[in-house]
């Protein structure tokens, strides 16, 4: 039964495992902004298609 | 002609030249605009969302100062010589088209690596390469596509502004040993005479202990110090039981796994905070684009030009010194009290003291800072430093370091005060019957009593409320600063509005016509001369006239700051002030007129009339019922018969009032026992808004700049004002409710603590129990309560 002290001790590890990403993920300040990431995700489409173009266009770009 | 709606802006097109790809403009700027996104691909920006535009300004020379690297280190917060990354306030993000655009800023300059737009607090974070670019030039760049930054003096001041989240940490922990305390607890909560779990209860009780540990002592400790601060100011607070109970419930605990009499309370000791956190977590509702704390910084330009040896250079505004020559250009502001030297002088003060008609001034002439040059360059002489100048003495003025909640006794804390007397008593009542009736479950009951007692559900009551309907309210644009804000707004009996940008609306647009009768030919030439001209009251002018048909004119010319001339065939017209058509008038004019003279005869005047915002009328009489109304302008009388006319018949209304006679009018009545409620626009209010127990903001663009006030309302919904303090009124009382409802738990909770039969598992039932139907009830009530808002 002497057991419990490994499941305790791995249940307590997880726990504070998830414990401290939270706080990490907390300080990389990523809960900051909670709308611009959902509008952002949408704007895949539209870089797709200006990337396409831009590679034509970068013969002007590139030469300053 | 017909009415287009601008491709990129959305404002009405009135010149019908502007074509380009079948796209009407309303002016070169959004057709510049236009163009240089599609250059660079990026019509995208259109699709989005339709006209999602600003007219890019006139900025010559506006920012010559970000060429000065003693500047330029105070603003960007990463720079190593070769890159540096800046963060910008753009008062205009307001749709997924500008987050989109100015996410791909380096399309329009390969310089510029990264830049991420956060929505909510409407900035934008810019790395670029310094090799061929520079902070300037960025600034330009935004400027050029209509998404001007906003750099004020408040933004002078070096390094990241640090982001406090110790409440979500502490929110953190607390959860984590909740949840797992919990779990730990449970198998001991039945007392079930079982082999393997007495065996092993005693590592489960030292768990637990271990993490309440950085519950007690992190995630608690804020009600401890406002707790032994309030002990120290000789007031009973919501925190003073609270932390008694928190102590109690450790100690005991504690002492109950030390000496193997129980499993303790650790569980309730570790919910119980975290509810206390959830509670304040909750409450902490901030509109991050907003800002309640504004003064004259965020109005002051960072730098100005000043003329040095014939040259312009850039100075920054704390530099200025005695004897300095500026040079100010048209819309920017004087930062300092000063002498005109040379230019046309026409001041708008409208900021400092409410007059909404500029002032002219000749060379010589003081000038004061804060106000704004309206036509043209001027130059001027400092005579005092920026912090020696009027307006900054304003602020000098103690009431702005006062904090207004330190003289309010929060509902909660009223109530705490009786409640922590009672709870003390019986707890001292049922020890001494104890100590006679069986003294060794005397120490038992006096804890018990202490922990059943501890007010969580009376702590949430008010954070679950008033957050929810500051949440509610914030849905209707009205903004509150806190909670407190809302409490206090339940108590006013006084309200004063500021005239001019509060009850009236910014856009001057009724207008009357008195003179003779103009022939159609006149008003032919009237309209089309007005179209030429870019001032603001030509502008509305035009609006209002009929429409008539387009005539080339022979001859065209505007005077800055005087008028228009015109003439077509043999008629010649001229608009102005009535020196320009050389009128003479005999009575000083109070309002605003554009006076005509046709072929140099004079011939009448159109009066712009302040229009007042919807509903005032049907306001003001929905309010004189319960509250006494002042109007307090720092206008002059102009309007005071169309008032009259307007609001009831008790309403006070006093004109020509400077921001100092405000701020002594509302002390007064204060000290008569008036409880005041300010409603003001500008920063020539800021002393009564902050004078008032609850100062209020209206704008009629929430982005733009409102002074330090205690809640922001968007103009539109001035006429639910009512409505508002209705609603916080029925706050007050759901929050009573609350106090009722969490007394009937301890009532409960109480008579197992007093016969002395208090187990864990009772108190970890109650507890969240309370506290959870507490958070259900205010949240159900505010939201009946709030659909009275339209």
């Amino acid at each position: 039964m002497s057991v419990i002290y490994i499941l305790l001790t791995v249940s307590i590890i997880v726990a504070i495992v998830f414990f401290v990403a939270f706080i990490l993920a907390l300080k990389s300040g990523q809960f900051d902004d909670g709308y611009t990431p959902s509008v952002r995700m949408l704007f895949e489409d539209e870089l797709v298609k200006t990337t396409k173009t831009i590679t034509k266009t970068n013969n002007k770009t590139n030469h300053n | 002609m017909d009415i287009n709606v601008c491709y990129h802006c959305g404002d009405t097109c009135t010149d019908a030249t502007l074509v380009l790809e079948d796209k009407s403009f309303c002016c070169n700027g959004c057709k510049t605009v236009f163009e240089i996104l599609s250059e660079n691909d990026l019509t995208c920006y259109y699709d989005l969302q339709a006209s999602p535009g600003a007219i890019p300004k006139e900025i010559e020379g506006k920012y010559d100062f970000l060429s000065q690297q003693k500047i330029i280190d105070k603003l960007v917060e990463f720079d190593d010589g070769d890159t540096q990354i800046v963060t910008l306030y753009i008062p205009h993000i307001h749709c997924s088209s500008c987050i989109w655009i100015l996410e791909n800023l380096n399309k329009l300059h390969p310089a510029i690596s990264l830049s991420q737009v956060n929505f909510g607090k409407k900035t934008i974070r810019v790395s670029y390469n310094l090799e061929s670019y520079s902070l300037k030039a960025l600034v330009l760049l935004l400027s050029s596509v209509g998404y001007e930054p906003y750099i004020s003096l408040e933004d002078y001041k070096t390094g990241q502004k640090n982001v406090n989240r110790s409440l979500i940490y502490k929110l953190g922990v607390a959860g984590f040993a909740f949840g797992n305390v919990m779990f730990l607890s449970f198998p001991e909560y039945f007392e079930v005479n079982e082999f393997w779990l007495d065996q092993y209860k005693h590592t489960f009780r030292w768990i637990m202990f271990t993490f309440s540990l950085p519950v007690v002592f992190y995630a608690a400790q804020d009600y401890f110090i406002s707790a032994y601060k309030a002990i120290n100011t000789k007031v009973l607070n919501i925190d003073i039981p609270i932390a008694l109970g928190v102590v109690v419930l450790f100690l005991r605990s504690t002492a109950e796994i030390i000496f193997d009499i129980g499993s303790g309370f650790f569980d309730s000791l570790t919910g119980l905070v975290f509810f206390l956190l959830l509670g304040k977590f909750f409450q902490q509702k901030t509109y991050s684009f907003l800002s309640f704390e504004r003064d004259y910084k965020s109005y002051f330009p960072i730098a100005v030009t000043k003329i040095f040896n014939n040259q312009e250079v850039p100075v920054q505004v704390y530099d200025i010194k005695k004897g300095d020559r500026l040079l100010i250009r048209n819309q920017e502001l004087i930062p300092v009290d000063g002498i005109l030297i040379n230019g046309r002088a026409k001041i708008d003060y409208s900021f400092v003291t409410g007059e909404s008609e500029t002032v002219t001034k000749q060379s010589g002439d003081k000038l004061f800072a804060g106000g704004k040059q309206t036509s043209g360059v001027i130059e001027m002489e400092a005579i005092k430093s920026v912090e020696q100048s009027y307006l900054t003495q304003l602020w000098s003025n103690d009431v702005f370091s006062k904090n207004k909640e330190d003289g309010f006794t929060t509902l909660t804390n009223a109530i705490s005060k009786r409640f922590t007397i009672a709870v003390l008593t019986i707890a001292l009542v049922a020890t001494v019957y104890w100590l006679f009736v069986d003294s060794s479950k005397a120490l038992n009951v006096f804890t018990a009593v202490l922990i059943i007692a501890c007010p969580c559900a009376i702590a949430l009551a008010a954070p679950f409320t008033f957050g929810n309907l500051l949440r509610i309210f914030g849905k209707h644009k009205f903004y509150l600063k806190n909670a407190s804000v809302l409490e206090q707004l339940a108590h006013i009996n006084t309200i004063i509005f500021d005239k001019t940008g509060t009850i009236t609306s910014n856009k001057k647009n009724d207008v009357k016509y008195d003179g003779l009768p103009l022939s159609t030919s006149e008003e032919m030439l009237l309209k089309n001369t007005l179209r030429g001209s870019n001032h603001p009251l030509s502008r509305s002018l035009y609006d209002i006239l009929e429409a008539n048909n387009i005539i080339p004119l022979d001859h065209f010319e505007e005077y800055l700051g005087q008028g228009i001339e015109a003439s077509h065939n043999t008629q010649n017209i001229k608009i102005g002030s009535a020196q320009f058509v050389g009128h003479q008038t005999d009575t000083e004019v109070l309002n605003t007129s554009v006076f005509i003279s046709s072929n140099n005869m004079y011939k009448g005047k159109y009066t712009f009339y302040n229009s007042y915002r919807k509903g005032l009328s049907k306001l003001f009489n929905s309010l004189k019922k319960k509250y006494d109304l002042v109007i307090l302008s720092g206008d002059n009388e102009g309007e005071l018969e169309n008032l009259k006319k307007l609001l009831p018949a008790k309403t006070k209304l006093l004109f020509n009032q400077k921001p100092d006679d405000k701020l002594e009018y509302i002390k007064y009545h204060q000290s008569e026992g008036a409880k005041v409620l300010m409603v003001g626009d500008g920063l020539n209010d800021a002393g009564a808004l902050a004078q008032s127990q609850v100062g209020i903001a209206i704008s009629e663009n929430v982005n733009v700049f409102s002074p330090a006030c205690d809640a922001i309302l968007d103009a539109t919904k001035f006429n639910q004002l009512y409505h508002y303090i209705k609603v916080s009124k029925s706050g007050i009382k759901i929050v009573k409710w609350s106090f009722l409802l969490s007394l009937f738990y301890n009532i409960i909770g109480l008579y197992f603590a007093v016969t002395g039969q208090l187990a864990p598992v009772i108190a970890a039932i109650l507890m969240p129990l309370s506290s959870i139907s507490i958070v259900v009830f205010t949240t159900v009530a505010t939201n009946i309560v709030g659909r009275k808002l339209k």
